[in-house]
């Protein structure tokens, strides 16, 4: 039987997911054992037209990273999905829009204002903003259009697995592997990861106690041995799903969302307020008050890495 | 006049492309690297808690996450006017040379050593880390991965994860280390220490011994004479977590010294409208567009800036290795930008002697790592050497701590007037008459900015550690007249003349 093929493919993200793969360190070697890497922009040498060269469902399994926010990024997106026969969201930035979609709280226009023009080093006296076509004195360049949007891979093109995480701890990398290399798939639509919250697979001690104020996390030494939501500071935990290996929550830090919301949970954000409001501990109007004003920023908090893929998807912004 | 490009070639967070412009006689008239990517940073983090952003940021790059997350942790200190316990500040050190070791073995040798072990011009199949473990061994290719292994592994006992940590907090950080884990991180770090003299060795025996590769190094395609920035500290040495900001002239001659918080005195930004990524300069010095030379303030960062700067290291086996490069290559500044790698492989043993000094440092497992800080909050800089040079983060916030303003310049970016001027050099050394002779050439092109590692090193970090390239030749009408482009691992060099 002819070794399975897979593709490798980062769109807006930073790399962590393409290093989550090396860190799966001597593995790795067994992975290129096992499958022929066909396209890997990062790291081999196949090109967009060695992809358009293939036949369509050629590529067994396509691991695509990071969001979508540039025509190109849609373009190879789509052309991954057609020469594909499984495409997995790989990684929170695919799965849900993950930090870049915060993004979605703001737009083009003002991200160039403050880069190339509000940012006290710009010695840019006359306004130059980057554009898709600038003629130089030799001849014309080209640059990328840049979205107004930032959106999620499945908002893009059908995709039948999402492994979450930023980046997906290396166990569940391997498990993916495995899947394939025994050919035990999951029905599509799975998310390779756990089925409960990470509140359930968090060993902390739980009194089931209310709070009647938030902490900062910079504001207090907290029990390193009790949840953290109970000491007052914003967990993430009970609106998001478990199998992250407990990373964050080890280091005696909170969670922030990055394996996305639960089963049966559609809205992240709004899941947790509702978890947040039934720990809190308010009797008069007051008191509720000050308690919701201790959220200093609901929005990205709640929504840190889910904003794409959330009820909400962004800020309204009104269109020229 | 002829347009070449290359694209795409792999880049930080993204693609990037270079276009290649050549006259009538076909000569290298100009060359341009576009990097066409943007996320916004600076402007989404605003509305954020400031203790939030190292947190935030380090989701800039997932290849020096540890750096943008120690900057981040650093500028938020400043913006509480908070100091963190003396245990803290050294396992934050600790933690950041595990990061430096990490990327710097990555960086080495999947991207920069089958250049030299394979050759140049090599064969593009064997011409990665798969065929360079193969010539030296799969033994040496374990240890490689077993080292870089080690070292994402005390960050990510330290930060909860080495990809994205969570460990730094205005005023400390999240949690202490215990006398296990301490132990473990010893053992660790001793044998780094080894694997770096190793691999400065591995660099003697198969580049500095080869005449061929010495020439290359010291000639006139790779050199750049330009100022050079870095931080040092009190005596002068080489300091990745913190110190003044030193910058040298083409001469080598201390030209300005500042506290990081000043840097809008020394750094601006230029912007070019067919590049999403600016172009910093030395603000006293001007910016006179893509040349180098005394007059102009473009200047470079990362590892051999580094040693430009600085008077010495300051760990004794980094120190010896440090004497031994500038002897070799002439005295300071060396302007070989090859030089880069062998100046990264010297901080790679610097970075792996500090670690085990902290680790056997009797305050590190200290329990006081976190100050709460109780100054009202307002605006802070945090400076660090990332892996890749310089790296800057700026925030002013409200009195709630919440962010009103980002600013940040980071390193791949400060080298990005250099890298155009290293691209245009080496393209105009190697094609001459409008000939694209060989595969190698593409390589040897490559070559120029690999040497900075700009964080495209994303790629060139993982297997088998080479990036995808193509050359196109198109006429003045955008025909194409000749494509050259490189091929998988198994397959040789396919050379394409398509018309013209």
């Amino acid at each position: 039987m002819a070794k399975p093929k897979i593709a490798l493919y980062w769109a807006s993200s930073c790399g962590g997911c393409d290093v989550a793969v090396l860190d799966t360190n001597e593995k790795i070697l067994d992975i290129a054992g096992v499958a022929d890497i066909v396209f890997w922009p990062i790291a081999i040498d196949f090109k967009y037209h060695h992809v358009e060269a293939m036949e369509d469902g050629a590529i067994d399994l396509c691991l695509f990273n990071g969001a979508v926010r540039s025509s190109e990024q849609e373009k190879i997106a789509k052309l991954l999905r057609a020469k594909s026969k499984v495409v997995v969201a790989f990684g929170a930035c695919a799965c849900f829009g993950g930090i870049p979609a915060l993004g979605n709280f703001t737009n083009r226009a003002e991200i160039f204002q403050r880069a190339y023009i509000e940012a006290p080093s710009n010695a840019n006296a006359d306004g130059t903003f980057p554009q898709t076509l600038t003629r130089v004195s030799e001849g014309e360049l080209e640059l990328p259009e840049f979205f107004d949007t930032v959106l999620t891979l499945a908002q893009v093109v059908d995709v039948e697995y999402f492994v979450p995480g930023c980046p997906p701890p290396v166990d569940i990398i391997l498990k993916v592997v495995d899947f394939f290399a025994t050919g035990r798939l999951p029905p599509a639509g799975s998310v390779i990861a756990s089925d409960k919250t990470l509140c359930d697979e968090c060993q902390r001690i739980k009194e089931e106690k209310k709070i009647t104020r938030l902490y900062r996390p910079h504001e207090i030494i907290p029990d390193p041995k009790r949840c953290l939501l109970e000491q007052g500071i914003i967990c993430c935990g009970p609106a998001t799903r478990g199998g992250c290996g407990l990373r964050c929550i080890e280091a005696n830090m909170p969670c922030r969302g990055c394996f996305g919301p639960p089963p049966g949970v559609i809205d992240q954000g709004a899941k947790l307020v509702s978890a947040i409001a039934s720990i809190y501990q308010g009797d008069s109007e007051e008191e509720i008050a000050r308690m919701v004003g201790e959220v200093l920023d609901p929005a990205g908090t709640f929504y840190r890495f889910g904003l794409a893929d959330s009820i909400l998807k962004r800020k309204h912004c009104q269109q020229p | 006049m002829k347009k070449i490009t290359i694209d795409p070639i792999t880049r930080l967070e993204g693609h990037g492309k270079i276009e290649l412009f050549l006259n009538d006689e076909g000569d290298v008239e100009n060359a341009y690297l576009q990097i066409p990517e943007l996320r916004g940073f600076e402007k989404f983090c605003e509305g954020r808690p400031v203790e939030e952003m190292p947190r935030i940021t380090s989701r800039i790059c997932g290849v020096c996450p540890g750096a943008h997350h120690i900057a981040s942790t650093k500028a938020a200190d400043a913006v509480y006017h908070v100091d963190p316990p003396p245990a803290a500040r050294k396992l934050r050190e600790l933690f950041y040379c595990a990061h430096i070791i990490h990327s710097h073995i990555a960086h080495f040798y999947a991207l920069a050593a089958p250049d030299f072990v394979l050759g140049p011009t090599s064969d593009p199949a064997q011409r990665n880390i798969l065929g360079l473990i193969a010539k030296v061994g799969l033994e040496v290719g374990s240890e490689v991965i077993k080292h870089r292994a080690y070292a994402q592994d005390i960050q990510a006992v330290i930060g909860g994860k080495a990809t994205h940590p969570v460990c730094g907090l205005p005023g400390g950080m999240s949690k202490p280390i215990t006398e296990e884990e301490r132990k473990d991180f010893e053992e660790k770090a001793k044998s780094l220490v080894e694997f770096a003299k190793f691999s400065l060795k591995l660099f003697d025996d198969l580049v500095l011994a080869n005449q061929e590769y010495l020439e290359l190094i010291t000639g006139d395609i790779y050199a750049m004479r330009s100022h050079y920035m870095g931080l040092v500290d009190s005596n002068n040495r080489v300091n990745f977590y913190e110190g003044d900001i030193c910058v040298v002239d083409p001469e080598g001659k201390e030209v300005a010294r500042f506290k990081p918080a000043d840097y809008l005195g020394h750094i601006a930004e230029h912007t070019e409208p067919w590049s999403y990524l600016k172009f910093p300069f030395l603000k006293k010095v001007g910016w006179k567009g893509m040349v180098d030379g005394k007059d102009s303030g473009v200047y470079r960062v990362n590892s051999l800036a580094r040693l430009n700067v600085a008077d010495g290291m300051a760990t004794p086996l980094a120190q010896a290795e440090y004497e031994r490069m500038f002897e070799t290559l002439g005295g300071k500044p060396v302007h070989a930008t090859l030089a880069f790698h062998w100046a990264r492989l010297i901080e790679l043993l610097y970075a792996a002697e500090r670690l085990l000094e902290l680790c056997r440092d009797n305050e590190i497992t200290s329990p006081e790592v976190r100050t709460i800080p109780t100054a009202t909050p307002d605006e802070g800089v945090g400076v660090i050497e990332a892996p890749r040079g310089v790296l800057i983060h700026h925030y002013q916030t409200d009195d709630k701590g919440i962010i009103e303003k980002v600013n940040l310049i980071v390193a791949t970016v400060m080298n990005n007037p250099a890298m155009n001027i290293s691209i245009r050099k080496a393209a105009q050394g190697l094609i001459k008459k409008g000939k694209v002779t060989s595969e190698g050439l593409l390589n040897m092109v490559e070559m120029a900015f690999r040497a900075y590692d700009p964080c495209m090193a994303c790629a060139t970090h993982a297997l088998p550690g080479q990036m995808p390239l193509e050359v196109v030749i198109r006429d003045s009408q955008g025909g194409v007249i000749q494509k050259l482009s490189r091929h998988l691992t198994a397959k040789p060099l396919e050379i394409e003349i398509l018309g013209g």
